[in-house]
């Protein structure tokens, strides 16, 4: 029998970028909020301290700040024919782990979603006409728009003080930045920094094909900066041990840098950090929420009743629970019938790797995970005329090294020999000398990729694993190999000695052993009635008004960019709807 | 790369082949006397002393790969590792075995030394030079069945632990002298570049640091 904690005003799962949102957002309505993190506590000291977080082998290759697979993990299969192996060793994507969730150990590239993104399915079946979506095609609108999240977008990137140069300041195109975003309301917070040396011969030879390159919007901070909440972030340094790592310097967002010092104090928050959520409890009728189930530290099951439950785990786990709660109907890829885990998406990236002479000082290490980078959105969204090319969604093409990590990220070109004498020669070769370059594209959704329980496989307490249901369709390889070779053309005018690309081509099924993304969407998505969607537009449950689902879970489909912006720019609309209609008058924000 | 550049860093130009001595002074911990033969045998081919720049032996390599083992690394804490395994699952979903990295090791180098008894009637580190390429290389293609642990698997454990070991922090026992750094020009725990911000493409000139605070000078 469970222990039963005392009951508080709301209970959060998942303390990491929106768990902290909501926290705040509560906390400050007076709310007695309980948090449950299933890792352990985090903070930048001592954490993540100068000099041992400059460990790549324990932060960059085994991963000490990820989820340990150990105990849980995932099951993977590419077709719903197929039996589903579990995801044994990290590869593909990284789960984040602990106070903060991912947001540690990202990299800070933080964007907003191009307005068409948003309302997907009429854009193309308006520009492009009905037909143009294949059948499979699963893609829907968000019942939001982009000018109804602008402000919170807008928000979120002075909480985290982004660095960037707008490229649309209300509706006026301005030099420098990206000509293809919405309107902005407002600028940047703060200055970009200067390219990095990859990066200026990038946006060199972007000009002169005539692309508008622009600084990728890099949550790491280029000055000293007190955000809307009074708390300071510092100066990134380009220190190399940004992507993968936390920030030692107080640079690259996080919630421990933007959000987390004003909590700290709070009498009215508790967070209970080694608690792992193993159930959403419901009452008899199956339609309120009661509270939360979990394991402690040392084993114990504990109930945290509250009146109302904020699901603000990773993609993943927000699928998984609601599956384990019994919370919505599942998806059912045969009848096409039931919600949960319906739409799973990833992103297809492609790489070039431009390999300069050695008197062309890259110096690979001198980087962050977003700042001194530049990228061209040319080609991503519906920016260009996809009425030729056969497919749907498109990439971002950027430049810049995030490290230059000896271990994980040497570049030696192809047929260079894996060991040996001529491998010690040639990374002595190219490793100051190298450039890497990549697309992030969108992946739609469709009709067989999915989320769901595995029938087999268990976590170690006995809890079925999430099961993932993927591989590539037709469009995403046409758009990849659409993408990469608009990367390749302006590879090229960097004039390097050689470039090598590695482009996933029809034939190459998922492979989870090769890093892609950790931009994993869908399966909770977002939609205009409960037979499309899991929430309605204010993030709340379309079949349990009392629990509100946030991140990633909610994208339809994916999207060419970093998903932290847009699943930020969410939870801060769902949060204000909060404030003003259901804290005072709590049940179900859109009639179903 | 001109020869008084290498000397100036501090590399040896050329081998001075201490692929033996250098490790002779640590005892290893979980590997027997075969397998550490065999252990500083490969790693003394997957990056030899040959040729410029430090070898695997001589940047320590061994010593991590034996430290590796005795750390939650080595008994698979970093995996899952519960059943059922599935054996024709698609290698595109990845690693599917119950093994950790230690008895990956002990299998695999087992195995290796069995299939060189059989071809040449020696153990792997008593092959010459030449031939230690050649079985390593079928190894590396499968082109040599193991009745335990697939050849593949093994080869890849271990030139993945190799390379860990020789450009991981010395903390670890590997890249020694911050060798394999030096050798690539990666200032290793350095991570302050804020004067160099303005200062793309030119020649960055400081050498390593390491985690404990040890410089190239």
């Amino acid at each position: 029998m469970a222990e039963r904690k005392k009951s508080v005003d709301a209970v959060i799962i998942g303390y990491g970028w929106t768990g902290a949102i909501l926290a705040k957002t509560l906390t400050d309505a007076g709310l007695s909020v309980v948090a449950l993190e299933r890792g352990p506590a985090r903070d930048t000291s001592p954490d993540f301290e100068f000099p041992r977080i400059a460990d790549e082998l324990k932060y960059g290759v085994r991963g000490d700040l990820w989820q340990p697979l150990a105990n849980e993990t995932v099951t993977i299969r590419h077709s719903p024919n197929d039996v589903a192996a579990p995801y044994r060793k990290y590869g593909s994507f990284v789960l984040g782990n602990g106070v903060g969730g991912a947001g540690v150990h990202w990299n800070g590239q933080l964007w907003r979603a191009s307005p068409e993104d948003l309302n997907l399915r009429s854009h193309i079946e308006g520009r492009y006409g009905k037909k143009f979506i294949p059948p499979e095609m699963t893609i829907q609108d968000y019942p939001v728009t982009f000018a109804e999240l602008e402000p919170h977008f807008d928000h979120f990137e002075k909480v985290c003080g982004v660095s960037g140069t707008a490229g649309n300041l209300r509706g006026q195109i301005k030099p420098g930045g990206n000509p293809f975003e919405g309107p902005r309301s407002d600028e940047y917070p703060t200055p970009p920094l200067p390219p990095i040396f990859a990066a200026q011969i990038f946006e060199k030879a972007a000009a002169e094909l005539g692309y508008k390159s622009f600084p990728v919007p890099a949550a790491n901070s280029s000055i000293a900066y007190t955000n809307p909440y009074g708390v300071r972030l510092g100066p990134c340094n380009l220190c190399g041990f940004c992507e993968r790592f936390g920030c030692f310097l107080y640079s690259k967002a996080s919630p421990q840098t933007t959000l987390l010092p004003i909590l700290a104090g709070r009498s009215n928050l508790e967070v209970r950090t080694n608690s792992y959520v193993t159930k959403i409890l419901l009452d008899d009728t199956g339609k309120i929420a009661t509270g939360a189930l979990y394991i402690d530290e040392s084993g114990r099951e504990i109930e945290q009743p509250a009146p109302l439950v904020i699901l603000s785990a990773f993609q993943m786990h927000n699928v998984r629970l609601l599956l384990l709660s019994k919370i919505g109907t599942p998806y059912d890829p045969a009848t096409g019938k039931g919600v949960v885990g319906k739409n799973y998406a990833y992103q297809m990236c492609a790489e070039t790797a431009a390999y300069f002479s050695e008197d062309v000082e890259i110096n690979p290490f001198i980087g962050a995970g977003a700042a001194g980078q530049r990228v061209v959105d040319e080609f991503n969204s519906d920016h260009f005329d996809h009425s030729q090319v056969g497919f749907i969604g498109g990439s971002l093409i950027y430049a810049g090294a995030t490290g230059g990590r000896p271990i994980d990220q040497m570049m030696v070109p192809p047929g260079t020999p894996a060991w040996g004498e001529g491998w010690k020669a040639a990374i002595r070769k190219h490793y100051r000398h190298s450039a890497p370059l990549g697309t992030q594209g969108s992946v739609m959704s469709y009709r067989d990729r999915y989320l769901s329980l595995d029938p087999t496989y268990t976590d170690s307490h006995g809890l079925p694993l999430l099961r993932m249901t993927f591989d590539w369709h037709a469009n995403e390889y046409k758009m990849a190999a659409y993408s990469a070779s608009k990367m390749e053309e302006i590879v090229r005018a960097m004039k390097p000695e050689k470039q090598a690309t590695i482009l996933m081509r029809p034939g190459n099924p998922y492979d989870v052993r090769i890093y892609q993304s950790t931009h994993t969407t869908g399966g909770a998505i977002m939609g205009s009635n409960p037979s499309n969607s899991v929430i309605n537009r204010y993030s709340q449950s379309w079949d349990v008004s009392n629990l509100f689902v946030y991140g990633a879970s909610a994208f339809p489909q994916n999207i060419g960019y970093n998903p932290t912006g847009l699943l930020a720019g969410l939870a801060y609309f769902s949060a204000a709807k909060l404030l003003d209609a259901y804290l005072k008058s709590p049940g179900p924000l859109v009639q179903a | 790369m001109p020869a008084a550049t290498l000397g100036a860093l501090g590399i040896p130009a050329c081998s001075d082949n201490r692929r033996t001595s250098a490790s002779s002074s640590y005892a290893p911990t979980y590997f027997r006397s075969a397998e550490w033969a065999f252990i500083i045998a490969a790693v003394g081919r997957l990056i030899p002393s040959e040729g410029m720049g430090p070898g695997g032996v001589d940047a320590g390599v061994p010593e991590f790969i034996d430290r590796q083992m005795e750390l939650p690394y080595g008994h698979g804490a970093y995996f899952y590792l519960k059943g059922p395994f599935l054996d024709n699952s698609p290698p595109t979903l990845g690693y599917q075995l119950r093994y950790t990295p230690r008895e990956i090791y002990r299998l695999g180098i087992a195995a290796a030394n069995s299939a060189t008894q059989k071809l040449q009637g020696k153990d792997f580190a008593q092959l010459s030079a030449a031939d230690q390429d050649r079985f390593l290389a079928l190894m590396e293609k499968g082109e040599t069945a193991f009745s335990t642990v697939p050849a593949t698997v093994f080869f890849a454990q271990l030139l993945a632990n190799t390379k860990e070991g020789y450009f991981s922090d010395p903390l670890y026992g590997g890249n020694r002298g911050m060798v394999a750094w030096k050798w690539i020009g990666f200032p290793g725990a350095r991570a302050d570049f804020t004067d160099w911000i303005d200062q793309a493409g030119r020649h960055y000139p400081y050498g390593a640091v390491s985690i404990s605070g040890a410089t190239d000078g």
